[in-house]
């Protein structure tokens, strides 16, 4: 074999503290290793172009790269060997950046590393195989998990583009958490205005399947061919025939639950269309404020119904779909403010949050647009906002920014004025972060055109006085303690990740962070794919978003799915498991073992049993190959042989001991 | 004691691919500096790793072995670091009774972004190799030795220890 070694400068990167000439003379000598060199920054176009003429001129066989993580750049290398005429799997990759140069200051303790990580994937190459990938047909339908503005983008996106979509929407309606808003920041625009036309469309699409108040029971499957498992939560009503007319919700004597869509400041009856521009306009029963479904007795609703639509014994149901590809736009949850004593933690009616304060400007609200305080109904002279509750602040584990609560809290601030004229907001700010376009400026005009009163320190505590409440805070700019008399307290609260997000992670195979939220492929180069083959991730589930990022990352989940759906085959990765049949005993272990359902028992042709693997179902883990006690069953690319060879590598056998003898 | 102030040990670590090796770039791309005595065989998956790898290192004079997969139910593979738990902690209970110290095997879980972690588990686990020093060599029979004690048993003959 002739292997060709490659030390990657990476500008100052590697080169700053490891001495890769030292490297490349060390590598020169391993066995096998017909020419070794520095380059600049392998990764580029003429270091790529390098090593093709390298393999070319000196007919090599293998090469090996020493550079940056294999994460980053192992296919683009692999691409690399393959245009110079060899296989992509003899290629090996040394990482000295991650964990060599930028973990260590020391060049000669640096250099000695790279060494043996060199020789390590020298040794590893010498034993690898050529192998070729086979083909699978891909499902040509998209998975779209979450029905808020990113999910509806992505939706609306993909459809278009000409491939089956099935939405599923934990809720009743789709829209998510911008059509519980009023107006949009910074455009003041109307939320529901700009958002409504989308949900009609997502409702009237032929290539869209609509599935709310369902949620994901399982999924199997690998990228092309997944199998998801939709559980149809029971409704109590056919929607193939309710019109949504309505009638239902008026005569329901059942009306004491707090409503959700209004955020709590208002009740619900039993049946509910939960807004009027809600899509699928449906009714649907929540079973346990029911008086029916509770006590068994009631049953006015379908009295009253004109085309007898409601269904008490209505059960969930399965729904199976084989999809191609799957988005994540699960979105994000308010952080649960009631982790603060100092604000009262729900003591006081007249503190409230800042959606549950976009809900009383809303014309569609439960005040009618009027902004009337909940304790008595009066209109508030004096509005004080509370930024930061439940964002960069440690004690409650949320050091994270929120990212969109500067921007609501001035709109609010702005909105405030515009119902009031008379009038006043203060908001107790820790740093306003306003960096989109025309977001400064925004926040500027609430300050300056809109007069409110901004003021730098976090709100110490907050208490009763009379009808009022009184809001106690630093203002650190000044050096002095502020007391502010309100009307209303509206505490800008921060982003968390959705309930069950990380539940919905692990049947996905999507990881999610320390704070719940998805973590993407790559912070910069793929921020909407995620580790898992064709599950891509949109909008808030992979940290706080406002609108105009959710609804771009929408557009580029969808971008990636039509650029997966395009092709009618994908290669499946041979680094897949292979058994020996002549080693094989066909005890079955490692069908037990494997995760996937990837290996079956056959019988060879004396009728023995023989494990065989299914090539397009494995997803080469080599749990199987620990399993197997003759060592029959191996993973390509992995096997014990290329392990134990990187292992001697490092750790040179002491004794040799000669069995045989 | 601090690790970089002495001489270097040799500590292998077995990494999976998702979610250790990740954390171990995560790491590297914050600029956590740590100890440089660690070298890393990246693997698909935790379960991928055969306790005999471990074995075979700490036998060819490693002074330390480190693994590091998944968080379980976070794995890329479902469930493939439960099988590697199983056995990684067998392994841990057998080790004392083949001589080898078991505080010189470690396995841990990481994932792709806890750099600070990473960091974390192996200056530990770099201080603890360091404080135990360098492994004891396995055997100091020679190869002569071997076929001295292997000749008697190739000739059919009991062992010296079993009468």
């Amino acid at each position: 074999m002739r292997i060709g070694v490659f030390i990657c400068h990476c500008g100052s990167n590697i080169a700053g503290t490891v001495d890769v000439a030292a490297v490349a003379r060390a590598a020169a000598k391993f066995p096998d290793v017909a020419y070794a060199t520095d380059t600049m920054y392998a990764c580029s176009e003429p270091g790529q172009e390098g090593i093709v003429q390298a393999v070319q001129e000196l007919q090599l066989d293998g090469v090996v790269v020493a550079s940056c993580t294999p994460r980053m750049h192992e296919p683009t290398f692999r691409r690399t060997v393959e245009r110079a005429g060899i296989n992509r799997y003899f290629f090996e990759m040394a990482n000295i950046r991650e964990h060599v140069s930028w973990i260590g200051k020391n060049t000669e303790r640096n250099t000695a590393k790279a060494i043996e990580l060199v020789r390590m994937a020298v040794e590893k190459l010498r034993r690898n195989r050529p192998l070729i990938p086979k083909r699978f047909d891909v499902v040509k339908r998209v998975l779209i998990i979450g029905g808020g503005v990113a999910g509806i983008q992505a939706a609306l996106d993909c459809a278009d583009g000409g491939q089956e979509v099935v939405l599923v929407e934990r809720e009743q309606s789709i829209g998510g958490k911008m059509a519980k808003l009023d107006k949009t920041f910074p455009t003041i625009d109307c939320s529901s205005c700009v958002l409504g036309p989308k949900m009609v469309d997502v409702g009237q699409h032929p290539k869209i399947t609509l599935h709310t108040l369902a949620e994901i029971e399982s999924v199997s499957g690998y990228v092309g061919n997944f199998q998801v498992t939709i559980r149809k939560k029971a409704r109590f009503v056919d929607w193939s025939k309710c019109t949504g007319c309505g009638l239902c919700m008026e005569k329901c004597p059942s009306r004491k639950a707090p409503d959700p869509f209004n955020e709590g400041l208002c009740t619900a009856p039993s049946i509910n269309i939960p807004f009027p521009q809600a899509i699928p306009k449906k009714a649907a029963i929540n079973p346990d404020t029911c008086i029916m479904k509770q006590k068994g007795k009631c049953g006015l609703c379908a009295k009253i119904c004109p085309v007898k639509c409601i269904d008490f014994d209505q059960q969930d149901e399965l729904v199976t779909v084989d999809v191609g590809a799957i988005v994540v736009a699960t979105g994000y949850d308010l952080f649960d403010w009631h982790k603060y004593p100092q604000y009262g933690q729900g003591r006081y009616p007249d503190v409230i949050t800042s959606l549950q304060y976009e809900r009383l400007l809303s014309a569609s609200g439960p005040t009618g647009g009027h902004i009337k305080r909940p304790s008595d109904g009066k209109e508030p002279k004096t509005v004080v906002f509370i930024q930061c509750v439940g964002s960069r602040d440690r004690s409650v584990d949320r050091p994270y920014c929120s990212g969109f609560c500067c921007m609501y809290t001035a709109k609010q601030a702005i909105l405030t004025k515009d119902h009031i004229p008379d009038s006043q907001s203060y908001v107790f700010y820790m740093d306003i972060r306003s960096p989109g376009k025309g977001y400064d400026e925004f926040t500027r005009r609430a300050m300056e055109e809109y007069g409110a009163q901004y003021v730098r320190g976090r709100v110490s505590m907050i208490y009763p006085k009379g009808d009022q409440l009184v809001v106690r805070g630093a203002d650190t700019l000044a050096g002095t303690q502020v007391e502010v008399a309100a009307d209303l307290v509206v505490l800008a609260v921060g982003a968390e990740a959705a309930r069950g997000a990380v539940a919905l992670g692990e049947k996905l195979r999507v990881v999610p962070d320390q704070y719940g939220f998805f973590v993407e492929s790559h912070p910069k180069l793929k921020p909407v794919e995620t580790n898992t083959a064709g599950v891509f991730l949109a909008g808030a589930c992979q940290g706080p978003k406002d609108i105009p990022a959710s609804v771009g990352q929408g557009s580029a989940a969808a971008a990636k799915v039509l650029a997966l759906l395009s092709k009618d085959q994908l290669e499946s990765d041979p680094q897949v498991s292979r058994v020996t049949p002549a080693r094989c005993v066909g005890c079955g272990k490692c069908v037990q073992t494997c995760p996937f359902g990837a290996i079956k028992l056959v019988e060879d042709r004396f009728g023995n049993p023989k494990a065989e693997v299914v090539e397009t179902v494995c997803q080469g883990c080599g749990i199987c190959t620990v399993t197997c006690p003759q060592g029959a069953i191996q993973l390509e690319h992995f096997t014990d042989n290329q392990i134990l060879a990187e292992v001697n590598a490092l750790c040179p056998p002491r004794i040799r001991v000669n069995y045989a003898s | 004691m601090s690790a970089s102030d002495s001489r270097e040990l040799r500590i292998v670590g077995f990494l999976c691919n998702w979610c250790s090796y990740g954390g171990a770039d995560t790491a590297g791309v914050a600029r956590f500096s740590q100890p440089t005595d660690l070298r890393i065989i990246r693997v698909p998956c935790s379960g991928r790793i055969d306790p005999l790898f471990i074995v075979r290192a700490l036998i060819n004079g490693a002074d330390g072995v480190l693994v590091s997969g998944c968080h379980p139910r976070d794995c890329h593979y479902a469930e493939g670091n439960f099988y590697a738990r199983r056995r990684l902690e067998t392994l841990k209970q057998f080790l004392s009774a083949t001589g080898i110290d078991p505080r010189r095997f470690e396995y841990t879980w990481v994932s792709a972004s806890e750099g600070q972690r990473w960091q974390h588990v192996v200056t530990e686990f770099t201080r603890r190799i360091h404080e135990l020093g360098p492994a004891p060599i396995m055997s100091h029979v020679s190869e002569g030795a071997w076929f001295d004690a292997a000749a008697p048993a190739a000739a059919g003959q009991s062992c010296p220890c079993h009468g």
